[in-house]
């Protein structure tokens, strides 16, 4: 077997470029890497072995045309709620597993322009809705550094993917933390752009005013990388800002001297496993060593994070997931009437956490409640907004722990959903606020499963991250620490 | 009891804007395409499709909203509104529910000589929804009208008779014509009603239980099934009964209201405001630029027409109802330079053939260029009134030159050397009339003309004729 699939995206470049191999060759690798893992991690709902190929045989004809598009030949899986025309999009969902996308994503029309090959659809928590990937209509994806506890979620695929090297590299969402956690429980890099960097158009919608497109890869660069050719204003998006896309790889190269970082203890939450709570100091220290400066800043309203986010969150869920009725696509099921033909096909399609948030969400807008619940979780979204404005008028970038916890066994949290929402607490806080935040790996827990740190910037210093991000990675060999599955090198 | 009981009525109208494409993506808006062809991903509501507001159709709402004397929200937004219907592809209509672009405003109406002000509540932008069919062996659904925008213009409850109702929307129609913000073909559904109406004791403070009747698509369908309803509630609540809040349907054949459903239970559209959209933010400079655009209104114009071009305050009314042949008046005249003449024509033949052949002028083949030619011609005296009549119907129909179709139709007056003779001719020939005329019978003028125009084959002008023989026989 090759061992292609081991590069970044990074360094495939550099082979595709130098010649040393062939897309073809990488999409060969990541097929047989796939088969070799996928069985016991399910990080795939599928791959359509043949379309991949085909599409690496074009990329390949391309640079024997002097092509040299920056992603050429590099394969990309993306998360099973981005549209990619062709491919099927079922969002996890039993509902939506007859309906293949006529329409390509803004991002994936960007990263087919770059030469991606677009190839394999990654499991999540039905969409979006989960911090476990245990709500999958397909059943759950597993942890590669052990299959007995979760990959996180809501990109659970995703995560697990490019942590066991079945993928080089994967397109995932964020709405409440759903790349950067499931990236801190796999040991990978996790970028949650800042609202309004890459285009939402074509990425089905769970709560519009947070979700973005991001990536989980290998390598902070690589996530640079991947930025630079999805960012930019849309004019399909009325939510994507028109400002200028800097270059995230020369940021990248700077070093910390200087920087002001803010590590607030309010993201320290009662009942935070001391592992991560020690693993993410020590990578706060070693920020230190490296010239940053540490400062404490205040954050007195993220404790109110989770209940506004879940309110904002499943209120505008409630209304994105109404489409869904059978009428024009999807897996119908007949009723006597309209109204049955729809509440028969969502009946039918919808899963359990999927329901309870649609309830919840309707349950807010209701006329008598919106006041209490929506208008002031609204409120206190200003709150936070203006705690994270307080503390980036004294530094550069925030640090903090991903999540309270490592990765946690399957079915451990499945039963209390306050519990599973509570372990959102650390990332949350970035999406209500519009921000921009980065997963790292920066160690593991007695019981070696990975711990991340989260960076977060302020909206559109997407660099600042990169910054910290790869100066922190280039000093420490966490990232290059894999699991053992499938019979890893 | 006896009690005199008064009806207050108020009139959602839903005016569909006449842009080029729909309102948050580029499918095209055009009427009468096979189903579904105008869709793409947004219209259809597919996953992780999103809106794009058009700005066209802004401008239209604000332009609307400047003619109908309303306030200009500079910064408005856009709501869903959740409900559940497969002609909805979204099942959240995108609405404005708290901040619509235009607020208050009015439309003046005039019945049985009576002026009064409908004052507007507000007007907001929505999409439209597509069409649901009902066959044998199931529904089917059009989405090509889904997203089309759509202005939905409230009234207050100012309105107190069927008659009112109906002045107001031909009003609003003709405002709406002349802004050319919507193609108002009520055959096209351009302009749907729904229209609430109660009954309440003359100088009660407080309204009677209102119902509501849905999706009306003509002016009179709406006077009808108002005079309908109002009866119907005064019978009910004269008879000891109560009106129940509730929606209704107008059976046009049957004449009648009927009920659909109650809405006791008020619907909860659970409003909040759409995270897909930007808030929309207008400066007053570009509210100032679209009030510098604005077309002439109706009454401004026939003023104008009265005062300018000396038109009497009649022809001016008549000339302005409908924008397109008051534009075309207009165009006539600058070339004709005639306005009378011209009104004339418009007035007597062009309203005579659009009702006769029930067509709108745009479907004729006249133009200002072909009406100002015969204009002239009859000016000229080249042509008398029966030719003029006969070279319009050709250019209503077919269109041409009037001069030349003049000479093809044989329809040039014979020149005055021709006619002369014919004149002495009749004098010589017909001696009893031409005495009676001297002694004072004015009416055996009109005979001796006639026989000039027989002897001429009609190719005199009879006025001319009348006028020379007057002068001959030394009468007035």
């Amino acid at each position: 077997m090759s061992d292609l699939h081991l590069l970044t995206v990074t360094e495939l470049v550099a082979r595709l470029t130098s010649g040393a191999c062939s897309s073809v060759d990488a999409v060969q690798a990541l097929i047989a890497r796939k088969q070799a893992t996928d069985g016991e991690l399910h990080a795939y709902i599928s791959l359509d072995e043949a379309d991949a190929l085909a599409q690496a045989q074009v990329a390949d004809a391309r640079r024997a045309g002097g092509d040299s598009a920056p992603l050429l030949g590099v394969p990309v899986g993306v998360k099973d709620l981005i549209n990619v025309k062709g491919q099927p999009c079922s969002c996890g969902s039993k509902l939506l597993r007859p309906y293949t996308s006529p329409y390509d994503a803004t991002a994936v029309a960007r990263l087919r322009e770059a030469g991606a090959v677009l190839c394999g659809r990654l499991n999540m928590d039905e969409f979006g809705m989960g911090s476990s990937n245990e709500n999958s209509s397909y059943g759950p994806a597993y942890n590669p550094w052990d299959t007995a506890r979760v990959p996180g979620g809501s990109s659970g695929g995703s995560a697990a993917a490019v942590a066991a090297e079945s993928a080089f590299v994967c397109l995932g969402s964020d709405t409440g933390g759903s790349i950067r956690q499931p990236a801190s429980f796999c040991g990978c890099v996790g970028l949650k752009p800042s609202y309004g960097r890459i285009s939402r158009f074509g990425l089905t919608a769970y709560a519009s005013s947070l979700d973005q497109i991001g990536s989980l890869s290998k390598s902070v660069a690589d996530a640079a990388t991947m930025l630079q050719v999805m960012a930019g204003w849309d004019e399909r998006d009325s939510t994507s800002l028109d400002l200028e896309v800097p270059d995230y790889a020369a940021a990248m190269q700077q070093d910390l001297t200087g920087l002001k970082l803010g590590f607030p203890q309010a993201f320290f939450v009662e009942g935070i496993d001391p592992d991560v709570a020690d693993a993410v100091n020590a990578a706060v220290e070693h920020c230190r060593e490296l010239g940053a400066e540490i400062i404490d800043v205040q954050m007195p309203h993220i404790k109110y994070a989770v209940a506004a986010y879940y309110v904002v969150a499943t209120a505008e869920a409630s209304t994105n997931l109404a489409r869904f009725d059978g009428v024009r696509y999807g897996d119908r099921r007949e009723g006597g009437n309209p109204e049955q033909l729809a509440s028969c096909t969502r009946a039918a399609g919808f899963g359990m956490e999927v329901k309870r948030r649609i309830i919840l969400g309707t349950y807010v807008l209701s006329s008598g409640y919106y006041d209490a619940y929506y208008l002031r979780a609204q409120k206190v979204r200003s709150l936070i907004r203006k705690d994270f404005e307080q503390a980036f008028a004294q530094c550069d970038a925030i640090l903090s722990p991903v999540a309270p916890t490592a990765a946690y066994p399957q079915g451990a949290k499945l039963a209390d959903p306050l519990q599973m929402y509570l372990g959102d607490i650390c990332t949350v806080p970035v999406n209500l606020a519009g921000l921009c935040g980065l997963s790292v790996p920066c160690g593991f827990t007695s019981e070696d499963m990975p711990v991340g740190l989260q960076i977060i910037g302020p909206a559109m210093g997407e660099e600042m991250l990169f910054r910290v991000g790869h100066q922190y990675e280039q000093a420490t060999d966490w990232h290059t620490r894999r699991p053992g599955i499938g019979g890893a090198a | 009891m006896k009690q005199d009981l008064v009806p207050t009525v108020g009139l959602e109208t839903h005016v569909q804007l006449n842009t080029q494409s729909k309102i948050w993506c580029a499918c095209s808006t055009a009427f009468g395409c096979p189903p579904n062809t105008n869709v793409c991903p947004v219209c259809l509501g597919y996953p992780g499709a999103l809106p794009v507001l058009n700005e066209e159709a802004i401008r239209k709402t604000v332009i609307s909203g400047l003619l109908l004397e309303c306030e200009i929200n500079l910064r408005s937004k856009h709501d869903r509104k959740s409900y559940f219907y497969p002609d909805m592809p979204k099942n959240y209509q995108i609405t404005q529910f708290d901040q619509p672009l235009c607020l208050g405003g009015g439309v003046d109406i005039e019945v049985d000589g009576v002026k009064k002000r409908i004052r507007l509540n507000r007007i907001h932008l929505e999409e439209d929804v597509g069409k649901n069919t009902h066959y044998d062996h199931g529904s089917g659904v059009d989405y090509n009208r889904a997203g089309t925008p759509l202005m939905e213009i409230v009234t207050e409850p100012d309105i107190a008779s069927p008659e009112e109702a109906f002045a107001y929307l031909v009003a609003l129609k003709q405002i709406l014509s002349y802004g050319d913000v919507s193609g108002c073909n009520l055959e096209q559904g351009n302009m749907r009603c729904d229209v609430n109406s109660s009954v309440a004791p003359r100088g009660s403070d407080t309204l009677g239980v209102k119902t509501e009747i849905k999706n009306m698509n003509t002016f009179k369908g709406v006077r009808d099934a108002l005079a309908h309803e109002i009866k119907r509630q005064i019978r009910e609540v004269k008879g000891g009964g109560v009106i129940r809040q509730e929606t209704r349907r107008w059976d046009d054949l049957a004449g009648q209201t009927a009920s659909m459903r109650a809405k006791e239970y008020a619907h909860d559209y659970r409003y909040f405001p759409d995270p897909d959209l930007m808030p929309i933010v207008l400066t007053t400079e570009q509210v100032d630029a679209i009030r510098a655009s604005l077309p002439e209104l109706p009454a401004a114009r026939r003023a104008r027409y009265v005062s300018d071009l000396g038109l009497p305050e009649y022809d001016a009314g008549v000339l302005v109802a409908d924008k397109a042949v008051a534009d075309f008046f207009e165009a006539t005249v600058d070339i004709s330079g005639d306005a009378k003449t011209c009104s004339n024509f418009i007035m007597g033949e062009l309203m005579r053939l659009l009702n006769e052949r029930e067509v709108e002028l745009v479907d004729t083949k006249l133009t200002p260029e072909s009406l100002a030619g015969l204009v002239m011609l009859s000016n000229a005296k080249k042509v008398n009134n029966q030719g003029a009549k006969a070279i319009f119907e050709k250019i209503f129909d077919q269109g041409g030159d009037p001069e030349a179709i003049a000479q093809v139709e044989d329809l040039v007056v014979e020149a005055e050397d021709v006619i002369a003779p014919l004149i002495e001719q009749v004098i010589q020939e017909h001696s009893g009339p031409v005495a009676d005329f001297k002694s004072g019978k004015a009416a055996a003028l009109q005979f001796l003309v006639g026989q000039v125009m027989r002897l001429s084959r009609g190719k005199a002008n009879p006025q001319a004729v009348s006028e020379e023989l007057a002068r001959k026989l030394g009468g007035k």
